[in-house]
Order: C-alpha cells, then structure tokens, then sequence
C-alpha cells in the first residue's frame, strides 16, 4: 500500500463534511460531548478488568445522559423556568420536565452506585482484589 | 379520572417493604407474614383490576389528578391485567414456598416486597419515563436478592447482573429522550399519536430512539447476545430468589418491550421502518436457538433452565416483533405459561436441592422414586416448556408458529420447532435420569436402590448403603468432583411441595384456556393492531 496522495472523491468528501463537522462542533458540541463520555462509559464498563472502575466507567455512561437531557432543555437566553408569584408572562425559559427528569435519573444512579459498591466491598473482603479475571481464577479452583 | 386500586397496587407493597425493615428492630421474624399480608392484598386488587379490565375494557387513573400531558397515568388493559395477575398469583406462591425454606431475614422481604412493587409499576404504567424508574426500582432489588446469601460467587454474579442491566436500563433512557425530543411528550398515548403528527415514522430521531429502547430492554429480556448476565443470575441465587426472578424479572423486561412496540411506536412504525421489526425478529430468533443449544450441554440443572429461558424469551420477542394477532396472543400466553412452568421447576429444584443437596442432571439419577410428587411436577412442567399439547407451553408456541407462517417468515416457525426438538433433548435428559438411570453408577447421586419410597413430606430416613458406588463409579467421567452426597435426605417441608405440584398443575390447567385468553385480550390485541 503506498501512501499515495488521497484520491479525488476522498478530498471530495473532505471538503463536504469538514465543515458541517465543524458546524456540529461549534454549535451542538454539548451532543458531541454526549456522544464521547457515552462511548468512553461504555468502553470503561467492558474493558477494564478493574470492579471499580467498571463503576466509575458506569456513572461516566449515565452522566453523559444527564449531559443530553440538560442541553436538550437548554435555551439560548431562557431563564430559569419558575413562575413569579405575581403572575404574568416570563418570556422563554427552560424546559422544566428533563431537568425533573435528570434529578430522578441521578437519585437513581446514586443508588445503583451505591449497591454496586456494597458488592464490591463484599467480594474485596472475600478474594482479597478487585480484579475481575483474577477473582473468577480463584472461584473456579 | 381516578381508579385508587390501580395505585395501591403499585403503593401497597412498596410502603409494606418499609416494614420489614422498621419492625425488625423489635421483631425477629416479622418479614413474611408482612409480605404475605400484602402479597394477599396484592392477589385481590389485581381480581379487582382484572374484573373490571374484562368488563369495561382498558381504563386509566391519572396519579394527583394532572393532565396527561404532564402527569403520569397508570394504564389498566387487557395486557396488563394479564401480566398483574401473573404477578400476583407468582407472588404468593413463592412466598408460600419461602415460609418454611427461606431466606428467613427481614431485609430480604424488603428487597422482595420492593420488587413486586416495581414489577407491579412497570405492569400498569402508562408513561415510558416512569417505565424508566420501575425498571430500576426492579433492578435494584433483583441486584439486592441475587446476593441474598452473601457468598462471594453470587455478589459476583449480582454485581455482573448490575453492571450489565443498568447498560440496559440507561440505553433505554436515551431512546425516550430521543423520543421526547422529537415529540415533547412522555405519555405512551401521547407518543403514539405525536410520532407520526410531528415527525413521522422514518425520522433518524424517531428510529434511533426505537433502536436504543430496543437494544436497552432486550438487556432486560435476556435476548441473545445480551443475555450474559442471566445464567449467573440464576444459578447463584438462593432458590427462592431463582424462582421468583425467572418467572418475573424477565417477562416484565419484554412486557415492557412489547408495550412500547404496541402501545408506542405501533405496528405502523415497522411498516414504515420494515429494517426495525427484521432486526428485532432476527435477534429474537438468533436467542431461540443460541438458548436451546447452551442449555443441551450445561450439566447444572439450574444453569440448563437459564439457558432454556433465554431460548423462551427470544420465541416471546420474536412473537411480539411479527405483529401479527395470532403471533401476539402466543407471545402473551407463552410469557404467563413460561413464568408459571419455570417458577415451577426452580422452586422444584429447590425441594430437591434442600432436601438431597444435589444440583447437577447426573446427581438427579432416581430421585423420580424418592420424590414422586416433586419429581412428578417437574416433569409435568418440563413437559409443558417442549410443549407437549396439553400445556400452556403448547398452546404458546402453536400460536406464536402460527402467527409466523401468517406473517410470512415460516423460518420462524421452522426455529421454533427446530427449538421444541432441542428441548426436548434436555428436557429428555433430565427424565431419562430422574426415572430410569441407576443411583449406582453416578458418583454423587443419593444412594437409595431399594424400593422403599420416600414420601416427599416424610421424614427422609436413609435405608440403603452408602458405599455402592465403588466398581463403576471408575468409567464414569465425573472426576470425582462431586462431593459426597448426604447419607441422610432432608425432610421437605409440605408447603414448598405443595406449590411446585400447585404450580405445574396450574401450567396444565391453562392449557386449556386458549378461548380464555382470547376473549381477554380481544381488546387489547384489537386496540393496538
């Protein structure tokens, strides 16, 4: 394979999605964000042989969908979405219902982070490590 | 609009679960009559629900009395009824099983209470963020009840189920978000209606939301290849806890799968999208026959029963990924069958277990004559799971075969015969041992060649030797791994053996109830096809 200079229709497409690339970048660069600490959390979950950092891979998984719900809520000059008590009309603001959305996800993420570590601590007092591969060694002996 | 028994159903037992707990303090064993108090509140409200569903049709209770548009709905229909009273009837059974084999501790039937709650929730709520919550509600005291018996090898099994499932649970969180984007509603109805007013079917949005929704609750069904969690779950868990996630757990995750598939992205939505409902039936018909087959080569009892509801759960999705009425109505009737015959066979597993301390296909050798009732009703389930007429496993499969050759993918129906041989060859396996093969050739198994019968309630006095096992034990293949067998078997308990006959008996009974179930869910089925 030489390393030859990219081909026309390469360059073509280059040319195409580099900017709406950028576009997305500049302007929805919180999706973008979603995106990554999504794949990363989920990455984390799979590869790491370590029970707490499977953890940390998991709550990095769900903050990046708290991250989603927030900026899907988001308005450029919104306030925040409390009616005065004198009434009347408060222009545009955020949308409420994601952010109720997102304190009960984080309630509930909580809590799972909390059983997965009572777990841990109970398989670190019996097999002595954190390791995954090395407790299902000493469970098969 | 308000129906207060729907929410009691979901209230009741989770207020209850806080008495465990507080009356622990000052009582040793106050966790079971609690739970069993609720779980007898619980049977009647759902004939209540189900009285109601089967003369008045779907009805509907706004929680506090908002508007649908912002408030949370809880959904009775002919479905859901299905599913409550599923829920109900497991829920006392099992707690009829654990008065005398336990667990005995009062966080446990916290956990459980807890969870027949959520199961409850997910059963009757009419709103896809609130579905979210009950899921977890569930996952949590499933987490919770598979590490009951606070050994290192089920924590290790819970902590995969949690790592594995909240992936699951969270996938389907970004698919309601996706579908509150593109519609601005939560409520099931809502959605139905705004997906093809606003955006339209073919929408990215709209079809992404599905996929992430789809792939986050076939996690919860155990479809293969996310089933992973599933054969660990169960085997390291207690019994009772076996027992009651296997029949429960599961079919709410694909009830709720088929809710959202129905009740939200409607059958219009695979004629638009036809790649959707393909994928969904390729996956599920995949799990049929990966599940059959890991289940013929598990030599532990409780594993091959893991295994063997993967392959069930994948003929349910696939039924619900045809959308045909026939292929429906099978899916439904087998989700019910499968949760009755397998809270049946775990808890039989149990007996045998607490009573021979014997867990592998080969231990089981002849334990048809030392057990017949336990041993009877286990092989009346097993029957039921290949679907021998006149079971309800039968009458699922049939019309979920049907449906598919009405759907037009006869390679469906194939696989599920193809499925009914292969369970039948473990199913066989397990017969063959339980009935005709020797004690004496199986290292391991209990001892007892003499024709003295032991009744399953009796007292288990031991009558023959211990020390048959010696000349040809050598060509067996076991390694001598197993340990020896307990001369002496257990007395069982008259509830626990009452209730797996109760329950395989039940399996039978409704085999003959396909014009039952018809009439019930004519509605339903009516309403969403």
């Amino acid at each position: 394979m030489t390393a030859a200079a990219p081909s026309p229709s390469v360059a073509l497409l280059a040319e195409r999605t580099l900017p709406l690339a950028l576009e997305v970048l500049s302007t929805r660069y919180a999706y973008a964000t979603f995106a990554i600490l999504f794949a990363i959390g989920l990455y984390m979950m799979i590869a790491s042989p370590n029970l707490v950092k499977k953890i940390i891979g998991l709550n990095l998984f769900q903050s990046a969908i708290f991250l989603f719900f927030v900026a899907m809520a988001y308005v450029r000059g919104g306030s925040v979405p409390v009616i005065p008590t004198e009434g009347g009309a408060v222009g545009e603001y955020a949308s409420p219902l994601p952010q109720v959305i997102v304190l009960t996800a984080i309630v509930v993420g909580v809590s799972l982070t909390a059983v997965a570590l009572a777990l841990i601590v109970r398989l670190y007092t019996e097999y002595g490590t954190l390791n995954e591969a090395t407790i299902r060694e000493v469970m098969d002996e | 609009m308000s129906n207060p028994e729907l929410a009691l159903l979901v209230a009741v037992p989770i207020l209850a679960s806080t008495l465990p707990i507080v009356g622990g303090l000052k009582f040793d064993s106050i966790g079971w009559p609690v739970a069993a108090l609720a779980a007898l509140v619980e049977a009647a409200l759902a004939v209540v629900v189900a009285r109601r569903v089967a003369t008045e049709g779907r009805y509907v209770h706004s929680l506090g009395n908002y508007p649908r548009e912002y408030g949370i709905e809880l959904v009775a229909d002919g479905f859901s009824a299905v599913v409550v009273l599923l829920i109900a009837v497991v829920t006392l059974a099992v707690l009829g099983y654990a008065r005398r084999d336990g667990p005995r501790s009062n966080p446990f039937y916290t956990a459980y209470l807890l969870l027949c709650g959520g199961l409850m929730g997910i059963g009757l709520t009419g709103d896809v963020f609130n579905m979210f919550v009950f899921l977890e509600i569930v996952g949590l005291a499933t987490y919770a009840l598979v590490a009951t018996d606070r050994s290192g090898r089920s924590a290790l099994a819970a902590l995969k189920y949690l790592i594995v499932g909240t992936a699951g649970a969270s996938m389907y969180l970004v698919g309601v978000g996706f579908a509150f984007v593109a519609t601005g509603t939560l409520n099931m109805a809502e959605l139905a209606t705004a997906i093809p007013d606003t955006v339209g079917y073919t929408d990215p949005l709209v079809v992404a939301s599905f996929a992430f929704v789809a792939v986050g609750l076939s996690v919860k069904a155990a479809i293969f290849p996310l089933h992973t969690w599933m054969p660990d779950a169960y085997a390291e868990s207690p019994d009772t806890v076996t027992a009651y996630i296997s029949a429960l757990v599961s079919t709410l995750g694909a009830y709720a799968l088929a809710r959202l598939v129905y009740s939200v992205y409607t059958p219009a939505f695979f004629e638009a999208v036809p790649l959707a409902g393909d994928a969904l039936v390729a996956f599920a018909t995949t799990s049929i026959v990966a599940g059959s087959v890991l289940a013929v080569i598990q030599p532990d009892v409780k594993r091959m029963l893991a295994y063997s509801s993967v392959a069930q759960f994948g003929m349910i999705v696939a039924a619900f990924g045809l959308g045909t009425e026939q292929a429906l109505l099978g899916g439904v009737i087998h989700l019910v069958g499968h949760g009755l015959m397998k809270a049946g066979l775990f808890l039989a597993v149990g007996v045998i277990a607490s009573a021979y301390g014997v867990r592998t296909v080969r231990e089981y050798a002849n334990l048809g004559y030392r057990s017949p009732v336990t041993a009877a009703a286990m092989g009346l389930s097993l029957l039921g799971l290949v679907g021998i007429p006149p079971s309800v496993g039968f009458l699922g499969k049939w019309y979920i075969a049907w449906g598919a050759i009405e759907a037009g993918a006869p390679v469906v129906a194939g696989v599920v015969l193809f499925s009914t041989l292969l369970t039948l060859l473990y199913v066989a396996r397990l017969l063959e041992t339980l009935y005709f093969r020797p004690p004496e050739a199986v290292e391991g198994a209990v001892p007892g060649s003499d024709a003295r019968l032991l009744s399953d309630g009796g007292d288990g006095r031991e009558a023959g030797s211990a020390g048959t096992d010696e000349p040809t034990a050598a060509d067996e293949p076991t390694a001598g791994a197993s340990e020896t067998p307990p001369t002496e078997a257990r007395p069982v308990p008259f509830e626990a053996v009452f209730v797996v006959a109760a329950l395989s008996i039940a399996a039978v009974a409704l085999g003959f109830a396909g014009p039952v179930f018809e009439g019930f869910l004519d509605p339903f089925l009516e309403a969403v096809l």
